[in-house]
């Protein structure tokens, strides 16, 4: 399902959606399938499926070690699209989160057919952009499939201009600058973002990095479309003794985001 | 002499203005977060203000004049030449300040932070030579500095995190992925994208996101040039072959540059092959490794069959790493330089030849190049004669190598075997 459908629900219900971030094979193959269901039971719109890879450079700590926990349990591509067809049947919407090296050693078509095929809305590419993205763009164009490029508070107005241009789906506005992580107070950096965005496009604005509770999120969907939250969900199943607890902890956190987004 | 092209874009060998090597697409271009994009193309801008500006020039000649002790000497290696037959070079950058080809990138890369106003640099080093590098630059033009380390390293490379703790640097042990050297440029990009409004990445080698291919080829091609100018002038001709081992591959550029346009100078580039390509431990990267996209660039990167990165070996720190530069990429692939492997074995070989018979206790990094630039050599000379010439960058120097050594060798018993009081 599409991203733009989402929205379509979300903007009728007057709130931001959550998008709720786990890779692929974390805690392990089979968890990562109850985790991502866990997350849309408990009020995820969308998850964005990472795909786990060795030198993830926009990340940290955090993610970074759920990433390696699921390269360690041989998390494949293969994997990745089980996970993207165990959200599509919930009904809600998956997403790829991918550095580029992977799609590109793949094959762009194939990746790119096979993700049509699980019932993925699209990806999000931390370290693509536009401008040195063809053959990503012919092959999401060529199948309807979202391109959610990036935004930065470092962009010029000239490149955000044409990273929302291409993109489908929403746009990510990253609100801090630097890695992925909780952080406990949200960044004034973001609103001015969503406005420089906003000003170039019709299309939604995710705004991601830092979220990790209810009151952020809350605050951060009085200005932006969808609420992006990953750390956070990765800390939760970290910090778990085992996968029941690591469910319910993940179910907690996205009824208190999920809540958050309602109140913006 | 001059150290410095004064007009990026001149020639054909050198990247257009996305960064791409030869066919836009093939190698290079610039692939990292958005984050990043706009302090790229500061950088972009600085770099070539910096390069079109004469007293830019005049101060980066001048500090690699009087402070690393350059030009370094272009030294005829005889009895090595009657080893094999023929007249071999080596360009002595180990004679350099800090003991390597790598004081040249930094002198330029600090300058251009001093120019930009950034008050603090950070980099990522492998072996410590990077590192060490980039603490003395920031010592001599007083910026703050932080260099990123793989905490396996600092353990395999002691001495080089204290010197570069003495010279007034923060090393920061990175535990994550392998944690060498692809994994502490990891963490300095990390630090970067956090940092990028009053911080410069001082890339270490010709490898990353464009314009560092670039960029730091035109501070390290001082070698060349120097090298190209002395051969002439001592010798009266080009040397038949040049070598130079390559890891990310900034001594190879710097090198190469020179000559690219001299169609009859052969130009060869070595890779650390470990164990031997044959086995899964070496960073043969042009020779084994597939196209891809690693640390912001398209080029040969050693990759399973779903792009993840596999972890490279070599006994060489310098060497050790699963990528290569862009332009490297594109001088394998249209053929002007040839790529060959050595292995650690070639190497020590080397390394304990080029100390025994010419007094010089080379890096191991270095030690592939001779290696390499040796087999050339001998087979130059049965088709040219003793008058052709090799010429090989002796990258750095070995002093750094010497616990490799002990182990390698069993160098540590002779003190012991009772020599006369």
């Amino acid at each position: 399902m599409s991203c733009a459908r989402v929205f379509e629900t979300t903007r009728a219900e007057g709130r931001a959606a959550l998008v709720g971030y786990l890779p692929a094979g974390f805690p392990d193959k089979r968890g990562s399938l109850d985790a991502v269901r866990a997350m849309v039971d408990a009020g995820c719109d969308a998850i964005e499926v990472g795909l786990p890879y060795t030198d993830p450079v926009i990340d940290g700590p955090t993610v970074q070690a759920a990433a390696q926990q699921a390269l360690d349990a041989g998390t494949r591509i293969d994997d990745v699209m089980r996970t993207v067809e165990a959200v599509a049947s919930t009904g809600a919407t998956a997403v790829v989160m991918t550095y580029w090296n992977p799609v590109e050693r793949y094959g762009v078509e194939r990746f790119a057919q096979e993700l049509l095929d699980a019932g993925g809305a699209g990806l999000i590419t931390p370290d693509l952009t536009p401008d040195f993205a063809p053959e990503w763009i012919a092959a999401a164009d060529a199948r309807d499939l979202d391109k959610i490029f990036l935004v930065a508070p470092s962009s010029t107005d000239e490149r955000i201009a044409m990273t929302t241009a291409a993109s489908r789906g929403f746009v990510y506005a990253t609100a801090v600058m630097g890695v992925t992580g909780t952080r406990t107070t949200t960044s004034d950096l973001a609103e001015p973002l969503v406005a420089r965005a906003r000003a170039t496009t019709d299309l939604p604005i995710g705004v991601g990095l830092g979220v990790s509770n209810g009151d952020q999120a809350a605050e951060i969907a009085g200005f932006a479309d969808a609420v992006i939250v990953g750390s956070a969900f990765c800390r939760a199943v970290l910090d778990a003794p085992d996968l029941p607890s690591a469910l319910r902890g993940l179910s907690t956190l996205a009824e208190d985001l999920a809540a958050g987004v309602r109140r913006g | 002499m001059t150290t410095l092209d004064p007009a990026p874009g001149a020639s054909r060998f050198d990247a257009d203005e996305h960064g791409w090597f030869g066919e836009p697409g093939l190698f290079g271009g610039r692939f990292i977060p958005e984050a990043l994009v706009s302090a790229l193309e500061e950088l972009t801008d600085a770099w070539h203000e910096a390069m079109a500006d004469p007293a830019f020039i005049a101060d980066f000649e001048q500090v690699q004049r009087e402070y690393a002790g350059l030009p370094s000497p272009l030294f005829h290696a005889r009895r090595l030449s009657d080893r094999v037959g023929c007249r071999v070079l080596l360009k002595r950058e180990d004679l350099n300040h800090t003991g390597a080809h790598k004081i040249r990138n930094v002198i330029g890369q600090a300058l251009l932070t001093r120019r930009m106003g950034k008050q603090r640099v950070i980099a990522e080093t492998g072996a410590g030579q990077h590192g060490v590098a980039t603490a003395t630059a920031a010592a001599y033009f007083g910026l703050d500095c932080t260099v990123y380390m793989g905490a396996v390293d600092t353990r395999r490379q002691a001495l080089n995190v204290a010197r570069m703790q003495l010279l007034g640097a923060k090393v920061v042990p990175v535990d994550s992925g392998s944690a060498t050297l692809k994994d502490a440029i990891n963490e300095a990009m990390r630090d970067w994208v956090a940092s990028v409004d009053h911080t410069a990445y001082l890339f270490g080698t010709a490898a990353g996101p464009h314009p560092f291919p670039s960029l730091v080829r035109d501070f390290v091609r001082g070698t060349g040039d120097e090298a190209r100018a002395q051969c002439l002038e001592q010798y009266g001709v080009l040397p038949d072959a040049i070598a130079a081992c390559v890891g990310g591959g900034s001594n190879a550029i710097g090198l190469f540059t020179a000559f690219l346009d001299d169609a009859e100078v052969e130009i060869y580039g070595f890779e650390a092959a470990g164990d031997g390509v044959d086995t899964p431990r070496h960073a043969a990267t042009i020779h084994s490794g597939a196209s891809g996209v690693l640390h912001g660039a398209r080029t040969y990167v050693l990759q399973d069959d779903e792009g993840q990165t596999i972890e490279s070996h070599s006994i060489s720190a310098g060497l050790d790493y699963p990528g290569v530069g862009p332009q490297h990429a594109q001088l394998a692939h249209s053929g002007r330089a040839t790529y060959l492997p050595v292995t650690d074995a070639e190497a020590m070989e080397a390394f304990a030849l080029l100390a025994r018979t010419e007094g010089i206790i080379p890096a191991i990094e270095s030690s592939h190049a001779v290696a390499g630039g040796l087999r050339v050599a001998e087979r130059i000379a049965t088709e040219k004669g003793p008058e052709a010439t090799v010429l090989i960058n002796l990258s750095g120097r070995g002093d750094k190598d010497m616990g490799t050594a002990i182990e390698y060798f069993g160098l540590g018993e002779a003190e012991t075997a009772g020599e006369p009081a």
